[in-house]
């Protein structure tokens, strides 16, 4: 529709039926006394396909003056129908497009009756007009005027107020004009909102007061003030989906998705069982005697089972002193060995990794790697290229050795240059043993950042888990049988959590997380030795890792099939995205109800300011500098900022300068004024708000509620597409205490919800359910110990690996939270 | 035959050591050559070459007698006035670090570049026929070559033939590194063989043993060589090369050991009766020098030691046809390290055009010993139109393997051999002076991961639907939004127009 049809001076009174009472159950316009009416359109989620017959719900009003400016309209009925059916269906794709809940093309009619109904309607209209409220009735020799009141049906009909139907016929719309008007303008995108904008409210709701932040949020003008009952409905909604995400329905069987691994079945010959016992035996004797990884051996052993031989050494100073790990300066070498397959231009390779640390734990899997090498190496069937790599320092070895085998420097590692390379590697698994014989095998898949492999891998571990009687682990919780009662989806809710705190947490759980960032697939198995009394030998993780390698051979392309987002509440149950990311969306649902809310109660008291008498007519679009001054949310934002940037900068900065002053090791000092610099930033209220001038407080703050809310929103939004687990951790704590964030009330209560879900206790509090679900509880005292230790190893793993979750609490999260406590101390 | 050779001698006798009279010799010739070579990392090496040389001047119209020469080949010389032509099929990667420098190396996949006549006028046409001609004798798909892949190399690429000017505008070059090999790739290459694979050496050409290898390359080679020591008129060559790498800790369960037999799964019985010479060369070397109690069974008849490619090499001689020495050496061993390039050199960079041409970068450059040369070539990926897509895009793209051309420094002056009696293995790239030997060397094919759309069912479900909606939604609400209305009567002459063609190009509305 063009403007000229939304004129300034046309106003449409609407009313919506009972029948609708779905959608303006939560949302129903609020009509506080008569005139004072904060309703237009509302907006719901709610798919109005089954409204009732749009003539009986859809009543419209509407006056016109004379058009001042002639246009020559076609007269001809056909050119009219078009111009009528245009109008109807413009309008109601408009409406569509501003407010999902207020699709009035449900009262379109597109009939061949429309005529008639149109002149029924028409003379309802006028029966209306003769009851002018402002501006002199739309003659009826006007016809060719008459699109809007063939339009309104369509934009009103969803509209209701909390008073029911008597209370509708208040004068509640108003067209304004406002930067829609102009008679030359297009059918731009803006105009898409240009019926919201009818729908505003007339008299007391003035839209010029809506204009804080320019003409497109118009659309939140329909939402009333006390709509909290929807909102904890939405926070429940998003909770109760996520632990339904377990049962049967959600959660479904996995499958191999990719053809070439799903058909094909393999026999494992591996039986190189003692031989990977005495290549561990030796392995072991050699490191103990160097105390180091034995380079020379392992080069002599990989030699001697005719693999290509290489070796990269690799140095790296941490930012501070690792004392989990107890390194600083680190120096090692990596040792790799390439089987290179017959007849093949090492375009693709394999990679079966070994990560030995400090501790001489792994001996096992390096044994294993070498007799399957042995074994691999005496095969003809080979296409691609398969390394079996050995990393030193674990994690550091395999950061070192994937910068230089793809030739970038991420993250300031120093290492020479890799000898051999052998193209695009396709997929990876890293071994971890200690022992001879184990009672399951573990399996990983959460890695940096929280990035998944494709879950065709986990498939094709489970198939030979399957194939070969092995007894496999998720989460090192036993796989549930039964999904049809209650006791599997409750266990698999167990294995859910552990896994969503995992991933939360951005680590790398195991060498393997490290490849994903290069596209490369890959997990980890862990051999895990119980007190189980059925064990298995090396023989059979050889035979599962040789059909996972053989079936891994088979493969066309990478791995591309199946999901990369899921959630795993069992090995052979899976969640996938579209299922689990409503959980995220009913949660973030509350942050805009709020937002919505509070820039309502803002424009009213905006209204309430400026125009205290509620000055009837047509009233002339304030300026904008009447709302909420933006440059006095620059101050708080700026400052948090400033405290989350010195979060981040700082610690390891200052670390020196902090071992200097008191008597602290360099790790404690970093943590220690990570704690430090956090609490700082409570403080920060009493010095920001008189900074913030403003002649209204309660604008003030509200008007940096809804900076904060929009601004947790959109960080919660982006954070849950890419790791959802993170995301759904910190919108659960996260959003109650944003949303109830307010300078009156219970403010104790308040500030002690906002401390207990800050991104700080948050971590602290994972901590405590992670060891509560593995069944290993702490005590608060072990809890502290890890909390301060955990803290320094996310500092740590974001500087050695690119982890980020420590930039994204320290720059993103802490600031956000910390306008939240702004607002809760507002004076 | 019988007769033609008493008489060509008479003839000889008679008018004494004029070189006209070479023309009454058998005007084409056959010598098949087989090298084995154990390869320091314990693996084997075989290398068969079979050449074929026909005093004729093919390219005059009218030939119509083949004899040894395969008529194929022969006719695409003419037809397409072809100077050299080198054509190789390879899979697998040779390993220089671990097998020392190849006889003749090849990249991966499919090889082809050709000199062209300087009378030819349209280039590109000609290779282009010439590559799908090429596609149907060799049953490979050499007819995807196209502009996209073809290049024009200025510095590397010279002709290994007799050739008079070396304008490379000449010159075409392509490599297919996804062409994979097989067997219906080798029946035809041997079916250029005069004996095809019924005697001689190609007896041992079993596809079964020659699949079941670590690197298999086979090659065709045709250029002009001088028909005698003046160079007074020229013939042509056609050399048929095939390597195999056998693994021998897999054949050999980590042994050294090797017969022909465990190799190739046949002996050898007789030799090709139409081959002037038939030879097996064995790299006895190694065994010299590391004192290996190792046998060659049966003892050879000759050994022979020269300097080739830089490096002093013994090697045992079998010949088929009789049992004199022939002399051949040829070398291996010899380490290559990049370095930095130094600063003048010859640098030549042909920037790609989407969907045209690909690029080109062409360093001439002088490697100080002892160093390490870096050449890294940055890119962006691009999305591709959809079309584009290969069934596998998952797969990743091949870029073609570099190349690397040297004149390496000798260790060991080589004496200056007479070209025609040395063996083949050493003959194929001219030899300016015994100081220097060349090398041709390819890096590996490079698989490159490319942005790739889902091509699942949803991203189709959500393609179509987009486009339905986009088309329908557009269209409809175009025509619904319109406003239409009758124009006005034109009113007013000359003079509106004239206010109206001045208001238009001010941009203000018309009157």
């Amino acid at each position: 529709m063009t403007s000229d049809s939304c004129g300034p001076s046309s106003r449409l009174y609407l009313a919506a039926p009972d029948q609708l009472g779905l959608l303006s159950s939560g949302c129903g316009a609020t009509c506080l006394p008569p005139g004072r009416c904060t309703a237009g359109p509302t907006l719901l989620g709610a798919a109005p396909s089954g409204l009732p017959n749009p003539l009986t719900s859809c009543r419209l009003h509407q006056h016109r003056p004379p058009s001042s400016r002639p246009l020559l309209w076609a007269r001809a009925p056909s050119a009219l129908d078009m111009r009528a059916g245009a109008s109807v269906s413009g309008t109601g794709s408009a409406g569509e497009r501003g407010s999902p809940g207020l699709t009035g093309a449900a009262c379109g009619h597109r009939g061949g009756d429309w005529r008639r109904e149109r002149v029924r309607r028409w003379e309802r209209v006028r029966s209306r007009a003769a009851l002018p409220r402002h501006g002199p009735p739309v003659g009826p020799g006007s016809p060719a005027r008459a699109r809007p009141p063939r339009a309104a049906p369509q934009r009103a009909a969803v509209v209701r107020t909390g008073l029911g139907e008597a209370g509708t016929r208040g004068p509640w719309t108003r067209a304004a004009g406002g930067p829609m008007r102009g008679p030359h303008r297009g059918p731009g995108p803006l105009q898409l909102l240009a019926p919201l904008r009818l729908l505003a409210p007339f008299r007391s709701c003035p839209l010029e007061a809506l204009r804080i932040s320019g003409p497109g949020l118009a659309l939140g003008s329909g939402v009333p003030m006390q709509d909290s009952g929807f909102s904890v409905l939405s926070y429940v909604a998003g909770i109760a989906w996520f632990l339904a995400l377990v049962f049967p329905p959600l959660t479904q069987r996995t499958y191999m998705s990719e053809n070439a691994m799903g058909s094909t079945m393999v026999e494992e010959q591996f039986a190189g069982g003692d031989r990977a016992r005495a290549f561990a035996r030796d392995f072991a004797a050699h490191r103990k005697k160097s105390g180091a990884l034995p380079v020379a051996w392992l080069e002599r052993t990989m030699r001697s089972v005719g693999l290509e031989v290489y070796t990269q050494s690799f140095s790296r100073k941490l930012p501070f002193p690792d004392e989990t790990h107890e390194r600083y300066m680190v120096s090692g070498t990596n040792v790799y060995g390439i089987l290179r397959a017959p007849r093949a231009a090492s375009t693709e390779s394999l990679v079966l990794t070994v990560p030995c640390g400090s501790d001489s734990t792994n001996s096992q899997a390096v044994g294993l790697l070498l007799a399957l090498a042995a074994h691999f190496r005496g095969q003809i069937y080979w296409a691609k290229d398969i390394i079996f790599l050995v990393t030193e320092h674990d994690l550091l070895g395999t950061e070192a050795w994937l910068e230089a085998y793809h030739d970038v420097n991420v993250t300031g590692m120093q290492s020479s240059p890799l000898q051999g390379r052998a193209g695009a590697i396709q997929a990876a698994v890293a071994l971890e043993l200690s022992s001879d014989v184990v009672t399951s095998l573990d399996v990983a898949v959460e890695g940096l950042n929280g990035q998944l492999p494709n879950l065709d891998l986990l498939n094709l571990f489970q198939t030979f888990c399957q194939k070969g009687g092995l007894l496999c682990t998720l989460q090192g919780k036993l796989q549930p049988q039964d999904w049809t009662s209650l006791d599997g989806p409750l266990q698999g809710l167990q294995t859910l959590l552990l896994m969503v705190l995992r991933q939360a947490s951005g680590r790398p759980h195991g060498s393997h997380g490290l490849f994903l960032r290069y596209r490369v697939e890959a997990l980890t198995l862990r051999g895990i030795n119980s007190f189980r009394q059925y064990k298995y030998d090396l023989v059979a993780v050889g035979k599962a890792l040789e059909g996972m390698f053989r079936k891994l051979n088979h493969l066309l392309e990478r791995l591309h099939q199946s999901f990369f987002l899921y959630l795993l509440p069992g090995l052979s149950r899976f969640v996938s995205i579209g299922l689990y990311m409503p959980a995220v969306g009913f949660l973030l649902l509350v942050l805009g109800l709020k937002a919505l809310e509070l820039w309502m109660q803002l424009h009213e008291a905006g209204m309430g300011l400026e125009e205290p008498g509620g000055a009837p007519g047509p009233s002339v679009p304030l300026p904008p500098s009447q709302g909420v001054g933006l440059a006095s949310l620059v101050a708080p934002l700026l400052i948090s900022q400033a405290m989350g940037l010195a979060l981040y900068v700082l610690p390891v900065l200052g670390q020196h300068v902090a071992t200097q002053h008191f008597p602290v090791a360099e790790a404690e000092a970093v943590v220690l004024t990570l704690l430090a610099i956090y609490a700082a930033g409570l403080a920060l209220p009493h010095n920001t708000h008189r900074v913030v001038s403003t002649q209204a407080p309660d604008r003030g703050w509200m008007a940096l509620k809804l900076v904060a809310l929009i601004y947790l929103a959109l960080q919660l939004g982006c954070i849950a597409l890419t790791n959802f687990s993170l995301g759904f951790l910190l919108a659960t704590s996260m959003v109650p205490a944003a949303a109830l964030a307010k300078p009156h009330g219970p403010r104790t209560l308040y500030a002690a919800l906002l401390v207990l879900t800050s991104p700080a206790a948050m971590l602290l509090g994972s901590l405590f359910l992670w060891r509560e679900l593995q069944e290993a509880p702490l005590s608060l005292a072990e809890g502290w110990q890890l909390f301060l230790a955990a803290l320094a190893q996310g500092v740590l793993e974001h500087h050695t690996y690119g982890a980020l979750l420590f930039p994204l609490l320290s720059l993103g999260l802490y600031p956000c939270w910390l306008l939240f406590w702004n607002v809760l101390f507002w004076k | 035959m019988a007769a033609a050779i008493p008489l060509s001698l008479l003839v000889l006798l008679l008018l004494g050591p004029g070189g006209w009279c070479l023309a009454e010799h058998p005007r084409d010739s056959l010598r098949e050559e087989l090298v084995i070579t154990p390869l320091p990392s314990g693996d084997v090496a075989a290398t068969f070459q079979f050449r074929t040389r026909w005093d004729s001047e093919l390219q005059r119209e009218g030939v119509s007698h083949y004899r040894l020469f395969p008529k194929a080949l022969g006719q695409l010389i003419s037809k397409y006035s072809l100077r050299e032509l080198h054509l190789s099929f390879t899979q697998g990667f040779w390993r220089t670090r671990y097998w020392g420098p190849p006889f003749l190396q090849a990249p991966s996949g499919a090889e082809l570049w050709v000199w062209f006549q300087d009378t030819v006028t349209d280039v590109d046409k000609s290779w282009k026929e010439l590559s799908n001609v090429l596609s149907g004798i060799f049953c490979a798909s050499l007819n995807f070559i196209d502009s996209t892949n073809t290049v024009t190399p200025t510095a590397s690429f010279k002709p290994l033939g007799l050739a008079n000017d070396t304008d490379h505008y000449f010159l075409r070059y392509a490599v297919l590194p996804r062409e994979v090999v097989c067997t219906e790739n080798l029946t035809p290459w041997k079916k250029l063989l005069p004996c095809s694979s019924k005697a001689g050496l190609s007896v041992l050409l079993k596809a079964d043993r020659l699949f079941h290898t670590s690197y298999h390359s086979q090659a065709v080679h045709i250029r002009p060589v001088c028909r005698n020591a003046r160079c007074t008129s020229i013939s042509w060559e056609l050399r048929q090369t095939l390597s195999v790498v056998f693994d021998a800790f897999i054949t050999g369960q980590g042994k050294k050991d090797w017969s022909l037999f465990r190799m190739f799964s046949r002996t050898l019985t007789e030799p090709c009766p139409l081959a002037s010479e038939s030879r097996v060369y064995v790299d006895i070397t190694n065994y010299n020098q590391d004192n290996e109690t190792l046998e060659v069974h049966p003892s050879p008849t000759t050994t022979y030691q020269d300097v080739i490619l830089g490096t002093r090499k013994t090697y045992a001689i079998y010949d088929l046809l009789d049992s004199a020495m022939i002399n051949n050496s040829r070398n291996l061993n010899i380490q290559l390290k990049w370095k930095r390039p130094p600063e003048n050199g010859y640098i030549h960079y042909q920037p790609a055009q989407d969907r045209l041409q690909p690029h080109l970068l062409e360093m001439l450059i002088q490697l100080p010993a002892n160093s390490v040369t870096k050449v890294s070539i940055q890119f962006e990926r691009a999305l591709l139109k959809w079309t584009e897509y290969t069934p596998d895009p998952n797969h990743g793209f091949y870029v073609s393997p570099s190349v690397l051309s040297a004149l390496v420094p000798s260790m060991v002056a080589a004496k200056p051999v007479d070209w025609e009696e040395s063996p083949l293995f050493n003959s194929l790239f001219p030899v300016s002076d015994g100081s220097n030997y060349f090398v041709r060397l390819y890096t590996e094919p490079l698989l490159v991961n490319l942005p790739t759309p889902d091509f699942s069912m949803p991203y189709n479900v959500i393609c179509l639907t987009c486009t339905v909606v986009a088309v329908c939604y557009g269209s409809f609400y175009n025509l619904l939004t319109r406003t239409f209305h009758i124009e006005e009567p034109r009113t007013g002459g000359l003079a509106k127009r004239l206010a109206n063609l001045i208001r238009r190009a001010r941009g203000v509305p018309l009157l």
